[in-house]
């Protein structure tokens, strides 16, 4: 159907680096090294793309990765949309193989934080104008994000113990799933009791509410069905893409008075579209899994609302039932998500549909660290993936769904 | 005849008490404290806050110039008085003038100024001065001198208070001064400065001002004498006549000696209290003297509402803790990494947006709205109807609001964590994120009420750049 990406192609192959503060590597070692996974996946070599999509928010042109693969004089896009950069790589990857151009592409993303000097984001932008006079409009995002949780629990009647319990329930969840994943930035258990009385970083956030900066890179291999389908012959099958939408909100949050703070229009408008164009009528049913942009604990609470998976001012009950752990309903973040797995802006997008992948393909405990219990979610048939970049008052979002063959 | 047409004064939010600086330094620090400029308020800062209290009810367009007074320039080389001017929304064609370099410039500026409307070439002049001077760490001047600023109004017309006449003698006894890069104030062996300058030759002055205006100590209700300390303060107005009662409190156990501000905070600290028809002595010091009889009418009454001294000294919280004031004064070093400069061709691009905080009106839909993001203040489409540059200016600066929410950050809260940032609505209209200053955490709340004030935002590649903030509205 011309104006759906439906089944139009598939992933034949992906990777993803051990992410974290990775002292140890450059960014051109993580995108070797995630690359590399992607093409042994695929059974491909480096020689055999076409074109390829490179998501970074501090990098370069498509040298990004035509230097560290030496990828030969190919077309290469450089691609960033804040925290939604891979996935939106990702996005014009399929968009080419759909339109007939190519048959097999490379989507990649990556970042690395850690040789800044600085903890936290660096300031990607360059000092220009406006920047001391309009200071205001810049500012930590855990100061922005706070601000929702704020609202909804003045709004909903939350005493502030309520609020934290239910936040930190949150984070709580992400790093039991996170911490039995091999790759993932934090591999400790976090108890309740150490979430609710770390230090505050942006009241009412405190140190588990926020996710973790991190180094990593991911990629994908995105053919048309039938190559994903022989590359895979006698293996685990292709994840086929169902829908992929972006939103882009006007920004105007900060400025317009009918903004709650309590909830992202942009998530609400672009899961909306992801559900029509896959043919979704009832997500919290149908949807069997999700990695969901947790950069904060109460960025999960609110989009759990905004992407229609509990009803809206209902999603303490949800949270606090269980019914986003591995074992719930609706299992969110199984590989821990940002919060636990880490946070490489252009890279996060990818990783999350590594993680959908091989769920997918029934493969999640390859990378089980040893005596945990699995992370296998029982038979999923389709994914969804989200990405905030930018504030609550204003950002690019990006939601998708992908799936197993015919589903 | 020109005079004093209104009168405001800004005193920071933040006392420090003597006891805190003693403590530090192992020893006694005397009774009172100290006010404390924040860390993001200076002399322009201060001037600013002065002056809107000062024009409360003016139209800033009617004004016509502005001098600004003050020993602590942001810019030595660069006019601070524009500063202030676009903050407070002045018009282009207003000359703008710094006085400096001596305790004294307060009332030369507030005397420039009086010549200047009654000669005709300006009808209304704001006057401004303000004050952030320092003493050296742990030395004797480091518990007398405080932070502040005052803000006269000269005009033609309604005048609360004329001026009935001066005399100033400039004598150049150097008891305090600093040289080009002295961060701290120098001093030459206290009892020459007292002995030889401050005892006697303002006593001359007074005595000479009121024989030529044929007045005795009597006809003044209050003389406002300028002074490092109370005693001195005290002992120069018995000296020249005045009986206790007559002499005004200098709030040098309340805020200190705030340098070029403090006779005129002196004065405005008498007129507060003032009825029409009353009498006031003005006495500055420094290297010279100025005095200057002044006297109430019935205007008076009408500018009673300002927060000027009594409400500022009422408005407060206790820094208790000198490692802050320390740092908040840059003198110890900090090691905050600037995230992004400033652009002096953004500033001037933006200064009637950013400096006088402008957003606009709809003329389509009658939606208020700012725009404020990294590049540019200047909204083109409606955030509401998205009707293209269809608008009339709006001024927020002067606007009070609401917070609708809020988070306090301690990572990225610079200077002085944490950094509160909050949404407010503005009443009337319209929405802004900014940072939260002079509040306890404790005590925001979704829908307490806020209201603007000017600071500085960021020093990078040194020099400043200020913006609006918002504060708790304190009565």
């Amino acid at each position: 159907m011309a104006g759906s990406i439906k089944d139009r192609v598939a992933v034949a192959g992906m990777g993803c680096s051990r992410f974290g503060e990775r002292w140890d590597a450059s960014v051109d070692d993580l995108i070797v090294e995630a690359a590399y996974e992607a093409f042994e996946d695929a059974g491909v070599g480096p020689e055999d793309i076409q074109a390829a999509w490179v998501g970074t928010a501090t990098g370069g042109t498509g040298m990004t990765i035509s230097e560290p693969l030496r990828l030969q004089y190919i077309p290469i896009t450089r691609v960033e949309n804040a925290c939604a950069t891979a996935s939106d790589a990702f996005r014009n990857a399929c968009y080419a193989v759909a339109a007939g151009i190519y048959d097999i592409v490379l989507a990649i993303g990556c970042d690395k934080y850690k040789d800044s000097g600085l903890s936290g984001l660096t300031d990607g932008s360059i000092p220009g104008p406006g920047h001391g006079l309009m200071a205001a409009a810049a500012g930590p995002p855990p100061a922005s994000f706070a601000m929702l949780a704020t609202t909804y629990f003045d709004h909903y009647g939350l005493s502030y113990e309520e609020g934290k319990h239910m936040i930190g329930r949150v984070s709580w969840k992400s790093h039991e799933n996170g911490r039995r994943h091999k790759k993932a930035h934090f591999q400790r258990e976090v108890t309740m009791d150490a979430i609710l009385n770390a230090p505050i970083v942006s009241w009412p956030l405190g140190l588990y509410d926020c996710c973790g900066v991190s180094d990593g890179a991911a990629a994908a291999i995105i053919t048309t069905p039938e190559i994903a389908k022989n590359m895979r012959k006698g293996k685990e099958p292709p994840m086929f893409v169902k829908a992929l939408q972006i939103a882009m909100a006007p920004n105007d949050g900060n400025f317009n008075t009918k903004f709650d703070y309590m909830h992202v229009e942009a998530t609400v408008r672009a899961g909306d579209a992801a559900y029509k164009e896959a043919g979704i009528t009832n997500p919290r049913e149908q949807i069997s899994m999700a990695e969901v942009h947790d950069c904060f604990s109460i960025t999960e609470a609110v989009t759990m609302e905004d992407l229609r998976f509990s009803e809206r001012g209902k999603v303490q009950k949800d949270i606090e039932d269980g019914f986003f752990d591995l074992d719930g309903g609706l299992p969110v973040q199984p590989d821990g998500g940002l919060k636990c797995f880490g946070h490489p802006i252009g890279a996060s997008g990818i990783r999350m549909l590594y993680e959908m992948y091989n769920q997918l393909q029934g493969r999640a405990d390859r990378m089980l660290n040893p005596g945990l219990p699995s992370r296998q979610i029982k038979d999923p048939k389709l994914g969804l993936t989200h990405n905030l970049g930018g504030g609550p008052a204003g950002c690019a979002i990006f939601v998708g769904i992908v799936g197993l063959e015919g589903v | 005849m020109a005079g004093i047409k209104s009168y405001g004064a800004y005193i920071p939010y933040y006392r420090m008490p003597r006891s805190v600086i003693g403590a530090a330094w192992g020893r006694g620090g005397g009774r009172g404290e100290l006010a404390i400029a924040g860390y993001d308020e200076d002399s322009v800062s201060m001037s600013v806050s002065a002056g809107i209290d000062c024009l409360k009810g003016t139209d800033p367009h009617t004004v016509d110039a502005i001098y600004l007074a003050t020993t602590t320039p942001p810019y030595i080389e660069r006019l601070n008085s524009n500063i202030v001017s676009n903050a407070l929304d002045f018009r282009r064609d207003v000359r703008n003038a710094d006085f400096g370099n001596g305790l004294r410039a307060g009332v030369s500026a507030l005397m420039a100024a009086v010549d200047a409307v009654n000669a005709g070439s300006l009808k209304s002049v704001l006057v401004t001065a303000s004050d952030l001077r320092m003493g050296v760490p742990g030395g004797e001047h480091e518990n007398t001198l405080g932070d502040g600023a005052a803000a006269f109004l000269v005009a033609d017309d309604a005048v609360a208070v004329e001026v009935e006449g001066s005399l100033t003698y400039s004598d150049d006894l150097a008891d305090y001064w600093r040289m080009t890069g002295d961060e701290f104030i120098r001093s030459w062996e206290d009892r020459f400065g007292r002995d030889a300058g401050y005892s006697q030759i303002p006593v001359e002055v007074v005595k000479n001002l009121l024989g030529k205006l044929n007045l005795t100590p009597k006809d003044i209700s209050k003389a406002c004498v300028a002074g490092a300390n109370t005693r001195a303060q005290t002992g120069l107005a018995r000296a020249m006549g005045f009986a206790p009662e007559q002499v005004q409190d200098a709030q040098l156990d309340d805020v200190g000696n705030t340098g070029v501000a403090q006779p005129l905070m002196i004065l405005i600290a008498a007129l507060e209290d003032a009825k029409p028809g009353e009498r006031f002595l003005m006495v500055s010091w420094g290297t010279g003297c100025d005095a200057v009889v002044l006297k109430t009418t019935d205007q008076i009454e009408k500018i009673k509402d300002r927060r000027a001294i009594k409400r500022h000294l009422a408005i407060k919280a206790t820094l208790d803790n000198y490692g802050k004031y320390m740092r908040w004064r840059d003198v110890v070093p900090t090691q905050i990494r600037a995230r992004g400069g400033i652009s002096m061709s953004a500033e001037w691009r933006e200064r009637k947006l950013g400096l006088a905080l402008y957003g606009v009106k709809c003329l389509n839909c009658g939606t208020v709205q700012l725009y404020m993001r990294g590049s540019s203040m200047r909204a083109h489409i409606c955030v509401e109807c998205q009707a293209k540059d269809n608008f009339e200016p709006y001024r927020f600066s002067d606007k009070t609001g609401k917070v609708v929410t809020f988070s306090h950050d301690f990572l990225g809260g610079g200077i002085n964590p944490p950094m509160t940032r909050a949404v407010v609505d503005f009443e009337g209209g319209g929405r802004g994120l900014f940072d939260l200053v002079d509040r306890d955490p404790e005590e925001c709340k979704v829908g307490m009420d806020v209201e603007m004030t000017f600071r500085m935002t960021r020093t990078a590649e040194n020099a400043k750049s200020y913006f609006w903030k918002i504060k708790p509205v304190r009565e």
